[in-house]
C-alpha cells in the first residue's frame, strides 16, 4: 500500500472517530446551550448523562435499543427535574445542587448497577443501535463514513443545531428564554415567567444530556461501566462556553473536543510521538483562553447563574 | 426571635441536613432488602469498633478531607467558587512525589521543604483561576473544572512520562525515600504525623477568620463586594484573590501530606474526589474551620466505613456517595428553608 492510502485511511479513522465522541458531547451541550441561554448554569449535566446511561441499559435490555434511547431520556430528565425543585423553585444555590446532583448519580448509578447486573456486571452486552447509511453521501472519501453512517439518533443530533437555532433566535418562546438570561426583571415585567422558562430549558438539557449517554451506550459500546460519563458534562459546558452560548458553536467546540480526542489515533498511525494527555488537554486549555475571548466580545448571558 | 424558636429552628434545621438523609439511606436500604441497621453497625465496626479502624481508617481518611474541607470553606466565605480543589490536591501531589523522589537529600529539612512545595503548587493552580477572575472576569467554576481536568491529565502524563518508576513497569512514581516520609504516630496504626497538621490549621484558620483584618475583609467580601468597596475600603476583588490562593494552598498541602504520609507514590485516579467531597464537608460544618474538623470525621467514618459495609452487608459502598449528595442538598434546603444565614 503506498504511503497516501495509509495517510487516507488514516485520515478516514481520525474523521469517523472524531465525529464518534463530538455527538453524545454535542447533545449534551446544546442543552446546555438553552439552560445557558434561559439564565441556568447547570452543572448536574454531567450526573443526567450518567443517569441516561444506565436508564438507556436497563431500557434496552428490556426492550431493545430504541427504547433505551427513551428511557435514557428519561432518566437524565428526571435528575434535572431535581435540579428545578432545589435551585429553579427554591432557589438554592445552583453551582453546590449540581455537584451535589453529580454525586447523587455516581452513587444511584453504581448501586443500581450492581444490584440489577451483579458485582461482575463486565459480560453485559446490550443490543446497539444499527447504523444508517445515507446513499451516496457514504461513499465521499473520509468525511463519508464518519458524517453519513450513523444511528437514527446521530443524525437527529445533527439536526437539532439548525432546530436549535431557529427556535433560540426566531421565535417568540426563543426570545423569552433569552430575556431571562440577559434580563429577568425586564422579562418578569414583560408578564414572561422567568422559573418556568428556565425550569423548561433546565428539563431540556436534562433530556438531552440522558440522550447523551444513551448514545454513549447504545451507539457504540453496548455496556454500561460506572462513572461511564467521565467528565462529559463538564466538556459539554466548556463546549458552550467555546461556542459562545450558539447551537453552531456548539456543533464546533464537540468536533474539536472530539478531534483532539482522535489525534492520538491518528499521531498513533503516523507514528507520531505525543503523550496523549499532553494533546487532551489542549482543548480545556482552550477553554479558558476562549473565555477571556468569549466574555470580552460575546459575553455569558448577563444573568446566567443568577436568581 | 424567643430563644425557644430558635433552640426548634436550629432543631428542625439539624433534622433537615442530617437526619433526614439518613433516614432516606436507611429506607431505600431496606426497600433493597438489606438491614439498614446490619449496614450502619458495620460501618461503625469498621471505622470506630477498635483503635486500630480509628485511626489508620477513619483518621486517616479524614485528614485529605480536613484540609481540602478548609481550603473550601476558606474560599466560600470569602465568596470565591472554588470546586477546583480536586486539581489544587493533584498538584500537591505532583509536587511532593516529583521533588520528594528526585530532589537530592535534604536531611531534617525535607518535609518541611516538600509540603512547603505541594502547599504552593496547589496555591500557585488556584493562582491561574484566580488571575482569570480578578483580570478577566472569568467565573471561577468553569475555569477550576476546567483546571481539574488539566491536573489529572497532567499527573496521566506525569507518571507515564518523566515521573515513571525507575524501573518503567507501572504507571506509578517511584516510592519517596524513607527520610522524606512522614512518621507514624501510633506504630501498627497507618495514621501519620500529617493528621496533626492538619488538625492545627483548623483552629489557625479559624484565628486568621476571627479576629484578623484579613479575615474580616474576607467575611465581608464574601457577604457584600461592592459594600467592601464603598464602606470598608479595601478592594474585594484582591482579598478574594488571597482567600483563593489560600484555598488552593491548602488543598495543595493536603496532595503533599497524601503522598508523604501515605501511599508513599503517585499515581492515576489519585484522588477518589476529595476535592467534591470537600465540598460537602464545608458545607456541612457550615464553612465554620472548627466545625470542619467534625465534619472531616464524619466523613471519614462514611466513606471509610462503606467498604467495610460493603464487605460485611454486601451493600455497594459507591451508595455512600449519594449519602453525601442528600447531605448537601440537605444543608442547602434547610438554609433555604429556615433562612438561615451561613455562621
Amino acid at each position: 500500500m503506498s504511503g497516501e492510502a495509509t495517510l487516507l485511511a488514516a485520515l478516514a479513522v481520525f474523521t469517523a472517530a472524531t465525529v464518534r465522541t463530538a455527538i453524545p458531547l454535542l447533545l449534551a451541550a446544546l442543552g446546555e446551550v438553552a439552560a445557558e441561554r434561559s439564565g441556568v448554569l447547570h452543572l448536574g449535566i454531567e450526573g443526567s448523562i450518567l443517569c441516561g446511561a444506565l436508564g438507556a441499559a436497563l431500557g434496552a435490555r428490556s426492550a431493545g435499543p430504541h427504547f433505551g434511547l427513551l428511557t435514557g431520556a428519561c432518566a437524565g430528565l428526571a435528575l434535572a427535574g431535581l435540579f428545578v425543585v432545589t435551585s429553579v423553585w427554591l432557589r438554592a444555590d445552583p453551582i453546590l445542587i449540581g455537584t451535589a446532583l453529580n454525586l447523587l448519580a455516581v452513587g444511584v448509578t453504581g448501586a443500581l448497577y450492581r444490584e440489577t447486573f451483579g458485582i461482575q456486571g463486565a459480560g453485559l452486552t446490550l443490543p446497539t443501535l444499527p447504523a444508517r447509511e445515507l446513499p451516496l453521501l457514504v461513499d465521499l472519501p473520509i468525511v463519508g463514513p464518519a458524517f453519513f453512517a450513523l444511528p437514527l439518533a446521530g443524525y437527529l443530533a445533527l439536526a437539532l443545531v439548525p432546530i436549535s437555532v431557529w427556535f433560540l433566535f426566531h421565535t417568540a418562546h426563543g426570545l423569552a428564554i433569552q430575556a431571562c438570561g440577559e434580563a429577568p426583571e425586564a422579562a418578569r415585567a414583560a408578564g414572561i415567567s422567568v422559573p418556568a422558562r428556565r425550569a423548561i430549558c433546565t428539563l431540556w438539557g436534562g433530556a438531552l444530556a440522558g440522550l447523551a449517554g444513551a448514545y454513549l451506550v447504545l451507539a457504540y459500546v453496548g455496556t454500561f461501566s460506572e462513572k461511564m460519563s467521565a467528565g462529559r458534562g463538564f466538556i459539554a459546558i466548556a463546549i458552550v462556553v467555546l461556542g459562545r452560548w450558539h447551537p453552531v458553536g456548539a456543533l464546533i467546540g464537540a468536533l474539536l473536543f472530539g478531534g483532539f480526542n482522535a489525534l492520538q489515533f491518528l499521531f498513533q498511525a503516523l507514528g507520531v510521538a505525543i503523550p496523549y494527555q499532553l494533546l487532551l488537554m489542549v482543548p480545556y486549555a482552550m477553554t479558558l483562553v476562549a473565555m477571556v475571548g468569549a466574555l470580552r466580545r460575546s459575553r455569558a448571558p448577563a444573568a446566567l447563574g443568577k436568581p | 426571635m424567643s430563644i425557644r424558636s430558635r433552640f426548634s429552628s436550629r432543631l428542625s434545621g439539624f433534622f433537615i441536613a442530617l437526619g433526614a438523609p439518613f433516614l432516606l439511606a436507611a429506607g431505600v436500604l431496606a426497600w433493597l432488602g438489606y438491614d439498614p441497621r446490619a449496614a450502619l453497625a458495620a460501618m461503625l465496626r469498621g471505622t470506630a469498633g477498635s483503635w486500630d479502624a480509628f485511626l489508620s481508617v477513619t483518621l486517616v481518611r479524614a485528614c485529605p478531607l480536613l484540609l481540602t474541607g478548609l481550603g473550601v470553606a476558606v474560599a466560600f466565605r470569602a465568596g470565591v467558587f472554588n470546586i477546583g480543589a480536586d486539581g489544587q490536591f493533584y498538584l500537591g501531589a505532583i509536587a511532593a512525589a516529583g521533588l520528594g523522589t528526585h530532589a537530592a537529600n535534604l536531611g531534617l529539612l525535607g518535609i518541611p521543604l516538600l509540603l512547603l512545595a505541594a502547599a504552593f503548587a496547589g496555591g500557585a493552580w488556584a493562582g491561574v483561576a484566580a488571575l482569570l477572575r480578578q483580570r478577566f472576569r472569568v467565573p471561577e467554576v468553569i475555569s477550576t473544572l476546567m483546571l481539574n481536568f488539566i491536573a489529572e491529565l497532567l499527573v496521566g502524563y506525569a507518571v507515564h512520562g518523566p515521573l515513571m518508576e525507575a524501573r518503567g513497569t507501572y504507571p506509578q512514581t517511584d516510592p519517596v525515600p524513607v527520610s522524606a516520609r512522614l512518621p507514624h504516630l501510633f506504630p501498627p496504626s497507618r495514621l501519620h504525623a500529617g493528621v496533626l497538621l492538619a488538625l492545627l490549621l483548623a483552629p489557625l484558620l479559624w484565628w486568621l477568620i476571627r479576629t484578623t483584618v484579613f479575615g474580616y475583609r474576607l467575611r465581608v467580601a464574601g457577604h457584600n463586594p461592592i459594600a467592601a468597596r464603598s464602606a470598608g475600603r479595601f478592594d474585594a476583588g484582591r482579598i478574594q484573590s488571597q482567600a483563593f490562593l489560600l484555598s488552593g494552598a491548602l488543598a495543595g498541602l493536603a496532595g503533599g501530606i497524601e503522598v508523604l504520609g501515605l501511599t508513599y507514590a503517585l499515581y492515576e485516579k489519585f484522588s477518589p474526589g476529595y476535592g467534591y467531597t470537600a465540598i460537602a464537608v464545608a458545607l456541612l460544618a457550615r464553612l465554620h474551620p472548627l466545625a470542619v474538623i467534625g465534619s472531616a470525621l464524619f466523613f471519614g467514618i462514611l466513606e471509610g466505613g462503606a467498604s467495610a459495609m460493603q464487605r460485611e452487608s454486601g451493600i455497594p459502598a459507591v451508595l455512600v456517595y449519594s449519602v453525601e449528595a442528600l447531605l448537601i442538598l440537605g444543608v442547602l434546603l434547610s438554609e433555604r428553608l429556615l433562612r438561615k444565614e451561613p455562621a
